[in-house]
C-alpha cells in the first residue's frame, strides 16, 4: 500500500509540474492578449490541484493520517480564478477601443454585456433565456 | 522517488516562472503585466508546496494560502486601478 500510494504521489507531482509549465508557456508563447488568457487560467489551476491533492496524500504517507488544509487553498483558488480571469479580460475590453471595434455582433437584441450601459432591451418571445 | 520528481518539478515549476518573467518584462499591454503577475503568484503557490512536500512539514502550507489571498486580492486591484484610475470607490 505504501508503494502504490508513492507511486500515486509521484505521477501526481509530475502531472501538476507539466501544467504549470504549459499554463507558463502559453503565457509567454500565445499571440495576443484575449488567447494568452486561456493558457494560465486553466492549466495552471489543474497544475496547482494536482500539487496540492499530491501534498495531501504526501501527508497520509509521512505523518499517518489524511492532510485537510490543502483543500483550502484548492478551494480559493478554483474559486477565484475565474474572477480574476473575466476582471483581466473585462478591463482589456474596456482599455482598448480597437478591441472593442472588432468583436463580431451578438445576432439578439441585447449587446455584449460588458459594454451595455443602462437598460438592456427586452428578450424576444422564444428565447432560451427567460 | 518522491524527492526525485520533486526535484524535477521545482526545476519545471521555476523555468515557468522564467517564462512569466519574460511575458512581465515584453509584455505590450499593462493587462499582460497584470495576467504575468498573477500566473506568477499562482506558480509560487505550486512551488512553497512543492518545498513542503520536500522537507517533509506542514508549515509552508500557511505561506501558499496567504500569497493566494495576496495574489487574488493584487490582480482585483490591478485590474480596477487600471479601469478606474483607483482602487476602492
Amino acid at each position: 500500500m505504501p508503494a502504490a500510494l508513492e507511486i500515486a504521489v509521484t505521477v501526481l507531482i509530475l502531472a501538476g509540474a507539466f501544467f504549470m509549465f504549459v499554463g507558463s508557456y502559453g503565457l509567454a508563447k500565445l499571440p495576443d492578449m484575449m488567447r494568452r488568457l486561456h493558457g494560465p487560467t486553466k492549466a495552471t489551476t489543474l497544475g496547482v490541484g494536482a500539487i496540492l491533492v499530491a501534498s495531501m496524500l504526501d501527508a497520509l504517507l509521512v505523518t499517518g493520517d489524511l492532510s485537510m488544509h490543502e483543500l483550502l487553498i484548492a478551494v480559493f483558488l478554483f474559486l477565484t480564478a475565474p474572477v480574476t480571469a473575466n476582471m483581466i479580460a473585462k478591463a482589456y475590453i474596456l482599455r482598448n477601443r480597437a478591441e472593442r471595434a472588432a468583436l463580431p455582433p451578438t445576432g439578439r437584441p441585447a449587446g455584449w454585456a460588458t459594454l451595455v450601459r443602462g437598460e438592456v432591451p427586452p428578450v424576444p418571445e422564444g428565447s432560451i433565456r427567460p | 522517488m518522491i524527492m526525485v520528481a520533486c526535484a524535477i518539478a521545482l526545476a519545471v515549476v521555476a523555468a515557468g516562472m522564467l517564462l512569466n518573467l519574460y511575458r512581465l518584462a515584453a509584455g505590450p499591454d499593462a493587462l499582460d503585466r497584470v495576467l504575468a503577475l498573477d500566473t506568477m503568484a499562482i506558480n509560487a503557490i505550486a512551488l512553497v508546496m512543492l518545498l513542503g512536500i520536500w522537507f517533509e512539514t506542514h508549515i509552508y502550507f500557511e505561506a501558499a494560502l496567504l500569497i493566494a489571498a495576496v495574489g487574488f486580492l493584487a490582480t482585483v486591484a490591478f485590474c480596477k486601478y487600471l479601469l478606474r484610475g483607483n482602487v476602492i470607490g
